[in-house]
């Protein structure tokens, strides 16, 4: 390796081994793909816009929930955390590059192959994947339209590239560190990533094998989800949220990690409560493996599971709470300022907290039962996933941009693009708590008119919502392309070793360890 | 080996643009865009290219792969390898073999769910046995399942027919006894084949390479024995007893625990049959064995996996 820059032309993205190349991509593939999947959700909005059937059939719109919550999850939000730790992680710790970085690729280049795979299928004779993101069975077996075959596939490799993604990120943190960096000296970032990356390994190859035995169950006679040949179709919620729990966290630990890297900075004072905050993403992620079935309430589990579940799942409010309140005691008689990453990190905690109180709603296990399945819940993980995990990612794009692109983004656009995502996806999804309470079904085309209000209004604020995101683009391109000259340090003495090397960040960085204070 | 800096640093090694990644994503994109096509096919009768496009993308891959691995080999008998280099790839694997483990955990999960919560409701017990007859009525649960609710249900108009009495593949139902129950060969094949490549191993820490190279040999040579007693287990089970995937829950948990498990062991087997032609070459020292090391680990850990398989779908 020379001190050359990048080669020229497509040849450098295809087969680049840069960290800050593939992070480059990962970021503008989920952006294309959170493009990709509003679109779809506002076909959804569209359609709920007023009571009756409008615009889509049923099948349609049945298929658009799907691929709204598959592209979301599996394109948008992770490879964005994925893009983020390629561009940040050897930065924070003082590493030349990803421990593996041709392996680092490969992991990128998988995705849009699986997404093109995965898109594909709308096209094809009976649809595209109809059945929910979660694709329960029997409606992703027995019932399915034969493109199901292909969304198994793009799961598999999906998965894999997850695999090899979060192994990378292990590797790069735990052999990586430069001199002197000590595990509890790690920035945040970098803590919640390794423990994210933990929960990646330990839970996609279970997704895996949950596609695995769909791909039987259809198409070798294999009874897994049959209880006809002695199987069971609950038997296939277990095993899927036994992933789909972990990987709800999966979306949310690396934001923690963000919003504890901004909030001390805007504050300026020093993040309260340093080790309580690791302690806390460690319990966590253990907690998280015990409480899947929390999902599935109304199933008919036996008492005890439905207690068991009930209080594990409560018990997550602890290390939510500690953190919660770090975040709250750093900004506590701060010097605050509020630029625009502060802006979506202060409101991160507000409005992820109210998400993690309908969730906590949620999780009493016969309150559940009135709950479950209507648009309550879709209220409740929307509150965390938007102003959650897209928020924390939009923090960061305005946060490390200048270091990126070494030029500053347009105070003014950044704040008006904040304050239109803030409007619009309160308009969108406070309403949902309403019509849900109210008994309003999710999945459904249709709804009985007394619901046709509050819809109407999330509408509104779901096509706001979208729109402003276009503003977002628009903000991006203009900082890349041109701007103010971004300082090194960019903030007002900002913590962490990006913050030490030029604006924008050269092509190879820390090629020789720094010194670690 | 690795380049130093002023201070004595040694220069971790990024490599240069490669074309790996992307040739092995088109691989691994016709592999399984063929393979879902082709099963699409089969389901529907018709014929297509889906099982050709399959076998070029497992074509490419694999091509792939074997000059990517070359390719990291070189590199790292150039000596640009770092010792800081050389621990990446041994948490690599590491992390590998843990996702490998819990890819076997969804499927052990799945039969101790069958097993001790779904068969019993199945058959009557616990608070839903009140209602559950009113699908399945008559239906008694026994493990091994060797008729399914849809036989006593459906009769002859099943979809999902068990193998029937005496034909599971426990050793009470075991033809000729004990000695011709193939699990326990098996279980002694394997168990020794971990013995012999910890003794390759300890040949190579010794630098005795015959010692080396020949243990290694053993051991590949175990692994196709094993593989060849699953293939006659197999060939009893459908033949002789009818004991398919297709005849209800036990009939698949146990086809696919075990056929991922051997799946594995032949993944397993082709690595180490790579180490001992690269042993030949004269390729390993007693400080520079990742490659044979990484194998060996692999190796274990489909041990450890047929040692469960075995108390827990043959035994117990």
């Amino acid at each position: 390796m020379g001190d050359h820059g990048p080669a020229k032309g497509f040849g450098r993205w295809l087969y680049t081994t840069n960290h800050k190349d593939i992070g480059t991509m990962y970021l503008w593939f989920s952006f294309a793909m959170f493009l990709m999947g509003g679109v779809f959700a506002l076909v959804i909005r569209a359609e709920l816009f007023q009571p009756g059937l409008q615009l889509v059939e049923p099948e349609f719109f049945n298929q658009m929930t799907t691929m709204h919550g598959l592209v979301m999850v599996f394109g948008a939000v992770m490879p964005a955390f994925v893009g983020l730790a390629n561009w940040l992680i050897p930065m924070m710790i003082g590493a030349p590059d990803m421990a593996l970085p041709r392996m680092n690729n490969w992991s990128f280049w998988i995705l849009p192959f699986a997404f093109a795979m995965l898109t594909s299928t709308l096209f094809m004779e009976g649809g595209g994947p109809n059945f929910g993101w979660t694709f329960y069975a029997p409606l992703s077996t027995t019932y399915a339209p034969p493109s199901v075959t292909y969304f198994i596939f793009a799961v598999h490799i999906m998965g894999a590239s997850s695999i090899m993604g979060s192994i990378n990120i292990i590797a790069t943190i735990l052999n990586m560190r430069a001199p002197g960096m000590t595990l509890m000296k790690m920035p945040l970032f970098v803590w919640t990533w390794l423990i994210t990356a933990y929960l990646l390994i330990a839970v996609m190859p279970v997704l895996a094998g949950c596609v695995t035995m769909m791909l039987m169950d259809i198409h070798f006679g294999t009874s897994f989800f049959s209880a006809a040949g002695g199987g069971d179709p609950i038997l296939f919620q277990h095993v899927f949220w036994f992933f789909g729990h972990p990987e709800v966290y999966i979306m949310i630990l690396p934001a923690f990690g963000i919003v504890s890297a901004i909030i001390p900075t805007f504050a300026r004072k020093p993040l309260f409560g340093y080790a309580s905050m690791v302690y806390a993403t460690a319990s966590i992620a253990f907690l998280s493996f015990i409480v899947w079935a929390h999902h599935m309430f109304t199933v008919g589990m036996p008492i005890a599971g439905e207690l068991f579940f009930m209080y594990a799942t409560m018990l997550i409010a602890v290390p939510t709470g500690v953190k919660v309140f770090n975040w709250v005691t750093t900004m506590f008689r701060g010097s605050m300022t509020f630029e625009t990453p502060m802006l979506f990190a202060i409101a991160f905690v507000i409005l992820f907290s109210i998400g993690g109180f309908s969730g906590l709603m949620l999780a009493i296990a016969p309150a559940d039962f009135q709950y479950h399945d209507t648009y309550f819940v879709v209220a409740h993980f929307h509150y965390v996933l938007v102003p959650g995990a897209i928020f924390s990612i939009m923090a960061a794009v305005y946060y490390w941009l200048p270091k990126w692109c070494g030029n500053m983004y347009d105070e003014r656009l950044g704040k008006a693009h904040f304050w239109l995502s803030f409007i619009g996806l309160n308009v969108t999804f406070f309403p949902m708590h309403f019509v849900g309470l109210a008994g309003m079904p999710r999945r459904i085309p249709d709804y009985a008119l007394q619901f046709a209000d509050f819809n109407q209004i999330a509408s509104m604020g779901a096509f706001l919502f979208g729109f402003s995101q276009v503003f977002f683009l628009f903000i991006v391109i203009k900082t890349i392309r041109g701007g103010a000259q971004a300082t090194d340090e960019v903030w007002d003495n900002p913590e962490g070793l990006e913050w030490t090397i030029a604006s924008p960040a050269p092509y190879h960085t820390f090629t020789t360890p720094p010194a670690i204070k | 080996m690795a380049t130093k800096s002023a201070d004595g640093y040694e220069h971790y090694y990024v490599p240069e643009q490669s074309a790996f990644p992307i040739l092995a994503t088109v691989g691994l994109f016709f592999t399984v865009f063929g393979a879902a096509t082709f099963f699409n096919e089969i389901q529907s009768g018709d014929s297509g290219i889906g099982g050709y496009l399959s076998l070029a993308g497992l074509g490419i891959l694999f091509t792939t792969l074997f000059y990517w691995f070359r390719q990291a080999i070189t590199e790292n008998m150039q000596g640009l390898n770092s010792a800081q280099m050389k621990r990446s790839y041994v948490w690599g694997m590491g992390w590998f073999i843990f996702s490998e483990v819990m890819f076997f955990v969804a499927f052990f999960g799945a039969l101790f769910y069958v097993r001790n919560l779904a068969g019993p409701w199945l058959g009557g017990e616990g608070d839903k046995g009140k209602f559950i007859h009113l699908l399945w009525e008559n239906y008694r649960y026994a493990w091994p399942m060797m008729e399914t609710p849809d036989q006593v249900v459906n009769g002859a108009k099943a979809v999902f027919v068990g193998a029937g009495e005496g034909h599971s593949m426990y050793p009470v139902d075991a033809h000729g006894g004990l000695l011709k129950w193939l699990p326990m060969w098996n279980t002694i094949i394997l168990l020794s084949s971990s013995v012999t490549v910890h003794i390759a191993h300890v040949g190579l820490k010794d630098d005795n390479r015959k010692k080396f190279t020949r243990w290694l040999g053993i051991t590949v040579l175990l692994a196709v024995g094993f593989l060849y007693l699953q293939y006659a287990e197999y060939h009893e089970a459908y033949v002789d007893l009818g004991l398919t995937l297709e005849s209800g829950i036990y009939g698949t948990t146990f086809f696919m625990l075990t056929g991922f498990h051997g799946f594995h062991v032949f993944l397993g087997m082709t690595m180490l049959a790579i180490m001992w032609l690269r042993a030949r070459k004269g390729h390993f020292s007693h400080e520079e064995a990742f490659g044979f090391e990484a194998a060996s680990w692999y190796w274990h850990f489909v041990d450890v996996v047929w040692v469960c398989l075995f108390f827990f779908v043959y035994i117990i």
